[in-house]
């Protein structure tokens, strides 16, 4: 995984709670074998109109939010299926963080194996961007993962929490493969305690 | 291990894997050139994206059958069990696990599918992981997991005839909401939950994941014990007997303190129907289609506007109103054996009505061969019901079984999300038996009154 960089980009707002991974990515792409390439399936049934054409009313159709970094939605976004094509869907169409003010869990965790940054902060912060987006054309914010902090230019911040652990996997881009290889004495032993249940074919 | 403030590495005892989460993960083994550690701890099915017509001939859609062959070959290189097609054990990773005795009491279970609670029925501790969580359980058959909060969701009492464990799990979901139980691990208890057959407790650990909660379960009892019994993959004779002993002392203290908890009262659920685009929204069959400008919360007027449009309803529309095009009865929260049969006993000498196509998708090769004994599928073909191959189908329309834009289903599956069983398409969840209701009169009905239709 790469390691996450500080960086300063434009927000796109989803106004909508419930965001599920359905709707981020839809069945028809979960065939793909390999991870790259997804973005043109992000939102698709949202994105496209049945006839296939760009719907102009869906937020990343239009040209103000086009190139954005950071989206920003409401509670409980990446509800329902694991689909981790969820996440490489978002990162494959540039996007480098998700705030909302609440996340579901397996999303949540498959974000932190690809190091797409969830940034929870409260329902208020949360209302504010989405009022400073409407605001003012071409907002930014700008992440801090080590200072924990999203701020824009004119002197609105906000703190927000990350696990120790996750933290230090996202500023190093740490393979979370090699991390558990370490420890393999510990894992050997609990094999050579716990033996296989299941009686051999 | 684990220290304060750290998520701690757990052994998984059982991985189960399909054709969907699991290429980018062996693609990724390859590359760093790792082997599987411990190959007789993972178990593969097909199921996703599988036809359940035509079985015998090749899949038409060219990117399924790439996906279902390179699981074929990822298996073969990887040294792992696969029941594929062909074999009489394939089935749907949620329904096969616990009927061939993979899934047993203590256990720690995953599987790339958010549905993989369902195996917590068992005493099991079983989750959902993505795609590069399936690859580490391949190379270290470990996973980092921070402890999540306890949540007792205890149901009294005895549920009123007609009502079913889906409708159990639908109240729930509809009291606590599709992120009240986020982070969590519920452990659902009491005398309700402690009546329900084994199958029937699938059923409702099975939906844990659409109250946000990762894992569901129920503490292994006697009708666990007798349900695993015989089972292909328990231990045999007297070592089953000894694993029995051990098995049923996996429960909670008596007197322990949950972080969180919930008290329902069995007689107070209804039969349910979702009318909107997540489980969450769900309603008694008796009720009518919610006025979102009642309601106060800004997010759930907005939610139930946009579901209520998606969906073609008008508020104070009375369920029993709705008209249906489609039934789909099958998926892993109610393809099992009981669901099938209770399904048949009410349109049973009845047939399906003239404006709907209805379909049953058993939830594995044998439940479809123990229903096919038992005459179940006489019963369906009878009725006007297509009788299919054992899979995923229509609850997530990876396979050609899917909804055309518009038209509206009465669906056993577990998601009623927008385009989820194919795009456009309007899905109601609701339990078997309403299911089969349903399609005969072609509109909801309350199943309790079944008997008078």
């Amino acid at each position: 995984m790469k390691a996450f960089t500080n960086f300063t980009g434009l927000v796109a707002p989803l106004d909508r709670a419930n965001v599920d991974t359905d709707q981020i990515i839809p069945k028809q792409f979960l065939k793909a074998v390999v991870r790259s390439g997804l973005g043109r399936g992000l939102f698709f049934d949202w994105r496209f109109t049945p006839e296939g054409k760009d719907n102009p009313s869906f937020v990343l159709n239009q040209p103000a939010y086009k190139g954005a970094e950071i989206l920003v939605a409401r509670v409980n976004f990446g509800s329902g299926s694991s689909r981790e094509h969820a996440v490489w869907a978002l990162q494959d169409f540039g996007f480098r963080a998700v705030i909302a003010p609440s996340f579901a869990d397996i999303f949540f965790s498959n974000c932190g194996k690809n190091g797409l940054l969830t940034i929870i902060l409260k329902p208020a912060e949360v209302d504010m961007i989405f009022d400073a987006i409407a605001k003012r054309p071409g907002y930014k914010l700008s992440v801090d993962l080590a200072g924990q902090k999203v701020s824009d230019d004119e002197g609105w911040s906000a703190h927000f929490e990350i696990a120790p652990h996750a933290k230090r996997v996202f500023l190093e881009g740490l393979d979370d493969v090699a991390l558990t290889l370490e420890h393999a004495a510990a894992i050997d032993a609990y094999e050579r305690a716990h033996p296989v249940p299941y009686p051999r074919a | 291990m684990e220290k304060p403030g750290q998520p701690a590495l757990i052994y998984i005892d059982l991985h189960l894997i399909h054709e969907v989460t699991s290429p980018q993960a062996f693609e990724a083994m390859r590359n760093e050139g790792r082997k599987v550690r411990v190959p007789a701890r993972t178990f593969a099915t097909l199921d996703h994206n599988i036809p359940t017509v035509d079985r015998d001939r090749p899949i038409a859609d060219p990117d399924s059958k790439l996906q279902v062959e390179m699981m074929k070959k990822n298996c073969r290189d990887f040294g792992l069990e696969l029941f594929d097609l062909a074999s009489p054990d394939q089935g749907i990773v949620h329904v096969i696990g616990p009927e061939l005795g993979l899934t047993q009491p203590g256990m720690t279970i995953v599987c790339g599918d958010s549905h993989t609670a369902t195996h917590g029925a068992m005493g099991a501790l079983a989750f959902g992981i993505g795609t590069s969580e399936v690859e580490h359980v391949l190379a270290t058959q470990c996973l980092w997991q921070a402890k999540p909060k306890t949540f007792e969701i205890k149901v009294n009492g005895k549920l009123a005839q007609g009502v079913s464990a889906k409708d159990m799990i639908l109240a729930i979901i509809g009291r606590i909401g599709t992120d009240g139980a986020t982070g969590c691990a519920v452990e659902y208890r009491g005398s309700a939950v402690a009546a329900l057959s084994m199958e029937e407790r699938m059923t409702v650990c099975n939906m844990s994941i659409e109250a946000g909660a990762r894992a569901g379960m129920v503490a292994a009892d006697q009708k666990t014990i007798d349900y695993l019994r015989g089972r292909k993959f328990v231990p045999k004779g007297a070592d089953f007997e000894k694993a029995a002993a051990r098995w049923l002392e996996f429960k909670t203290d008596d007197g322990a303190k949950f972080d969180r908890e919930l008290v329902l009262e069995a007689k107070d659920i209804a039969p349910q129907v979702t009318w909107g685009t997540n489980p969450g929204m769900v309603i008694e069959v008796t009720g009518k289609i919610p006025d979102p400008a009642a309601m106060t919360n800004d997010t759930a007027r907005k939610s139930a506007a946009a579901a209520l449009e998606y969906m073609a309803l008008k508020p104070g529309t009375r369920i029993e109103d709705i008209r249906i095009d489609r039934v789909f009865i099958g998926s892993c929260t109610n393809s099992r054996i009981s669901d099938l049969a209770n399904a048949a006993n009410i349109i049973k000498g009845r047939k399906v009505a003239n404006s709907v196509q209805a379909m049953v998708v058993p939830g594995s090769q044998h439940v479809k061969e123990e229903a096919e004994k038992m005459g179940l599928d006489k019963i369906f073909l009878e009725a006007g019901f297509e009788w299919r191959e054992s899979g995923c189908s229509m609850c997530l329309g990876m396979n050609p079984d899917i909804l055309k834009p518009g038209e509206r289903c009465a669906s056993t599956s577990n998601r009623n999300f927008e385009g989820r069983q194919g795009k456009g398409g309007r899905t109601h969840l609701v339990g078997p038996e309403m299911a089969a209701a349903a399609a005969i009169a072609g509109h909801f009905v309350d199943i309790r009154n079944w008997g008078n239709h």
